[in-house]
């Protein structure tokens, strides 16, 4: 079953977010992953869903996401980080520390005093990367969020994290989070900046930016040279130079730009960032691959 | 008007063994009185046959093995009582709090709800087997009849003097009283615990009628009713009515406030948290019965535990992360440490192995930091939640296993990175705060605008860089033209386009002021290889602090 993910023209191009299964959007720094999430989040919201983000690097920004719609009294937001608490449970948990040999009931050894360092008393935090830290949170918190059930959306945001870390996450996790929310009515959506699910993902998307100031991929060129000559206003149905097989629907709601002034007005930067989405695979629907190009806007802070 | 009464023999045995149901198979005894002059104070059946009786020294007691000696409580025999009282509350809105052990209940009207008075004994006998009662409960036609039945009856037959009352359920028809009571000896009419002179009367009552050679009710039943007033006076004549089961009373019932308490006082303290979980697990078994019984629920729990002080022990200011709780333990027991946790719920619960698991999760969290000695657990009532389902509500996750979950990831991340964001009433940058997690299923809020909301473009989001990024920048004609963030290398290169400043500034008349310029700049990043090279950010300069950040970027 698919739901609306916020943004028509992406729905137009995918037909939804489908349920019970994961969906990838992957992209680099700018490329509209972020909104594409509070889009997706407030159609959930919206719909009386409750909704999870597990944020690796916690970089969610509440004032984006209440501007974007999105009902926060229905998010939970999990803030991973480096100064968590959790400790792997090698020997048993002990109420207090476990005495040193012979020191009894001495208390020149420091045996209960709550001086000592956490450290001292538990022992020692594990020495891991802080990417590895905070991954590893995301994995625990996603399973237990998965377990939990009742949520009409979780979304992992490993966006910030290191490529490198990002892949180290093994595709069996992927296929045990496939297989959990397989027949639920849950979305599993993962912000990354490289696919790396694999098969497992059901839905991938490609996001860039496709601002006429941000050449992101080839076809930025092309669009230069389409905003020398002037704006193309309302929809434009197929594309000559587009690659075989592929079909881009080009909406813009561009105001008037001087096609010889390629330094933007500075209300204008960041008020119509445009972003390309690319259907990489969708088992869903047997689609061919194609792209959509969809515009924002920009919250001003009331 | 039937009345019932329930019974707990030897009530300070029953107290003990209610809250370490493994010691049934064991002789038991109680002590009481301060060392070195303990003396013992009640025995159950297996320690009286191998002669062990109340009186005798501690010392004495000892010296049988296979005794198990324990102190007695005050707090647990009152919860003993409260939970005596929980059952009776549970069948009738009217009941005495007769005595300690006793309590009883007004059946006026129940048979059309419980059924026949036998039906009703049963299941009053079976409610308190449930909070682990070994009680004898009767019913009669009159309260005392019901309190001297109940003291003295059992399933079995009659008991003969010199026993002791065994379990049981008995019920008297109405005008057999005197024929039920008469073979029970005279001490059952002096069975209540007296001080100071009315024990010394009753004492000279029971030394009397023995003199007599009156034995059992009957006899004293049978005796003339002058001539027992010249002799004995009206307590007498009292005395008799009461064997004659004709004496008659209302009863006063009692406005018992709600307190559902549990406590257990442990023999060596515990170290490991696993003892404590099995221990806490039996408090939160009865505690939830309890409520039950009363069709009640819990929001709050709060686990007080009293602590070891080992000799030369520095008592900590701060202990666990309620120091205004261990304060003012500390101001009232001086020699004791307490470390106290309350588990706040987002809705009334009753279920005792989520509250265990989360408390153990909190306790994993935060730690005691010396051995238990003590434990005390407190549930404050509440509603029972209820909630109208719907064949086409959307989902939403179960209230219970939610909390378990938020326990266990706050376990993981932190107890402040886990909840909803609220926004707070400021322009101040980083304005909100988490607040508590709850799905509550609540009318979904009306959009005015519904299809216009669902067609809305996209709105652009900005991701944050928690804390901001310190960024070295380089100015032209006051404008930032090149910067470098030490901390993240793709963060660094020529600013493409800027467009700002745009000043924030506010609470300039309060410490916290704040003033900044912040700028929306497209950043090409030279070092880069992977030809996505141009990503836009924020770019804050603090006024005040006079430093140039980068706090998140446009996505």
């Amino acid at each position: 079953m698919m739901v609306s993910s916020g943004i028509s023209a992406l729905d137009a191009l995918t037909g939804g977010l489908p349920r019970g299964c994961l969906t990838e959007i992957c992209g680099p720094a700018s490329s509209g992953r972020t909104t594409v999430l509070l889009a997706a989040l407030a159609a959930a919201t919206r719909r009386g869903e409750f909704c999870a983000v597990v944020d690796a690097s916690d970089t969610l920004d509440p004032h984006s996401a209440a501007a974007a719609g999105v009902e926060l009294d229905r998010l939970l937001w999990v803030r991973c980080g480096e100064d968590s608490p959790w400790r792997r449970p090698s020997t048993p948990l002990r109420a207090c520390p476990e005495p040193a040999e012979g020191a009894g009931f001495d208390t020149e050894k420091k045996f209960f005093s709550v001086n000592q360092s956490s450290e001292d008393r538990f022992g020692p935090r594990d020495t891991k990367h802080p990417s590895e830290q905070r991954l590893e949170q995301v994995l625990l918190a996603t399973d237990l969020l998965l377990e939990s059930g009742g949520f009409g959306l979780i979304a992992l945001d490993l966006g910030d994290l290191p490529p490198q870390a990002a892949r180290r996450i093994p595709l069996t996790t992927w296929f045990r989070f496939r297989r959990v929310i397989e027949h639920t009515p849950t979305i599993l959506l993962a912000i990354e900046p490289q696919a790396i699910a694999g098969s497992c993902s059901s839905l991938l998307l490609q996001l860039g930016s496709g601002n006429p100031m941000l050449p992101a991929d080839g076809s930025a060129a092309k669009r230069r040279k389409n905003a020398a000559h002037g704006v193309s206003r309302g929809v434009v149905v197929g594309d000559d130079e587009a690659p075989e097989g592929r079909k881009k629907i080009f909406i813009s709601k561009q105001s008037d730009i001087d096609p010889q002034n390629t330094e933007p007005a500075h209300a204008q930067l960041l008020t119509e960032l445009e972003i390309i989405v690319e259907l990489i695979r969708s088992r869903i629907e047997r689609k061919p691959v194609r792209s959509v190009t969809f515009a924002t806007k920009t919250a001003w802070a009331g | 008007m039937p009345f019932a009464c329930i019974y707990v023999p030897n009530f300070p045995v029953a107290a003990a063994l209610r809250a370490e149901p493994e010691l049934q198979s064991r002789p038991v005894a109680m002590v009481e009185g301060r060392p070195p002059l303990e003396t013992i104070h009640a025995v159950n059946e297996k320690a009286s046959r191998m002669g062990i009786a109340p009186g005798m020294t501690k010392s004495q007691a000892e010296l049988c093995a296979e005794l198990a000696l324990r102190p007695r409580l005050p707090l647990q025999e009152s919860a003993t009582h409260a939970a005596l009282l929980d059952c009776a509350q549970s069948f009738s809105p009217c009941v005495e709090d007769t005595a300690c052990d006793t309590v009883l209940l007004d059946l006026t009207g129940l048979e059309s709800l419980f059924g026949s008075l036998p039906e009703i004994s049963r299941a009053i006998s079976n409610r308190a087997a449930a909070l682990r009662l070994a009680a004898n409960v009767a019913i009669a036609s009159n309260p005392d009849t019901a309190v001297l039945a109940a003291r003295g009856l059992c399933d079995a037959g009659l008991c003969g003097a010199g026993t002791l009352a065994r379990v049981g359920v008995s019920v008297i028809p109405a005008g057999k009283e005197a024929e039920w009571l008469g073979t029970l000896p005279v001490e059952v009419l002096f069975a209540e615990r007296l001080e100071g002179d009315q024990k010394k009367e009753a004492d000279r009552l029971l030394e009397t009628l023995h003199i007599w050679g009156i034995r059992n009710l009957r006899a004293l039943a049978a005796l003339p009713e002058v001539a027992l007033s010249e002799r004995l006076g009206q307590e007498g004549l009292r005395l008799q009515q009461l064997a004659r089961g004709a004496a008659s009373r209302t009863l006063v019932p009692v406005e018992v406030p709600l307190a559902f308490e549990e406590a257990i006082e442990l023999e060596y303290p515990i170290v490991l948290l696993e003892p404590l979980a099995f221990l806490l697990n039996r408090l939160l078994e009865q505690l939830c019965a309890r409520l039950a019984a009363h069709a009640l629920a819990t929001q709050e729990l709060r686990l007080t535990l009293e602590l070891e002080k080992a000799p030369g022990f520095k008592q900590p200011s701060v202990i666990n992360h309620q120091p205004s709780l261990l304060q003012s333990s500390i101001e009232n027991r001086q020699s004791k440490i307490c470390f106290a946790r309350t588990l706040h719920l987002p809705l009334p619960m009753l279920d005792a192995k989520i509250f265990l698991k989360l408390l153990q999760l909190d306790l994993n969290a935060h730690p005691p930091g010396a051995p238990i000695v003590k434990i005390h657990l407190a549930a404050e009532p509440s509603r029972l939640r209820s909630a109208q389902g719907g064949l086409f509500l959307p989902p939403s996750p179960e209230p219970e296993k939610l909390e378990l979950t938020l326990a266990r990831i706050t376990g993981l991340v932190g107890g402040n990175k886990v909840g909803a964001p609220e926004l707070l009433d400021t322009h101040r940058p980083e304005g909100f705060r988490m607040r508590r997690f709850v799905a509550e299923t609540t009318k979904k809020k009306e959009h005015a605008e519904t299809h216009a909301a669902e067609e809305q473009s996209a709105v652009t989001a900005l991701r944050r860089f928690r804390p901001p990024l310190r960024a070295n920048v380089i100015l032209e004609n006051g404008q930032p033209a090149r910067l470098v963030c030490p901390k993240k290398k793709e963060i660094q290169g020529h600013v493409l386009w800027k467009a700002g400043p745009w000043r924030f500034s506010s609470h300039w008349w309060e410490r916290e002021a704040w003033s900044r310029n912040e700028w929306d700049i497209a950043l090409k990043n030279d070092a880069l290889q992977n030809g996505e090279t141009i990503a836009l950010y924020r770019l804050v300069h603090d006024l005040l602090g006079g430093g140039w950040f980068v706090e998140g970027t446009y996505d």
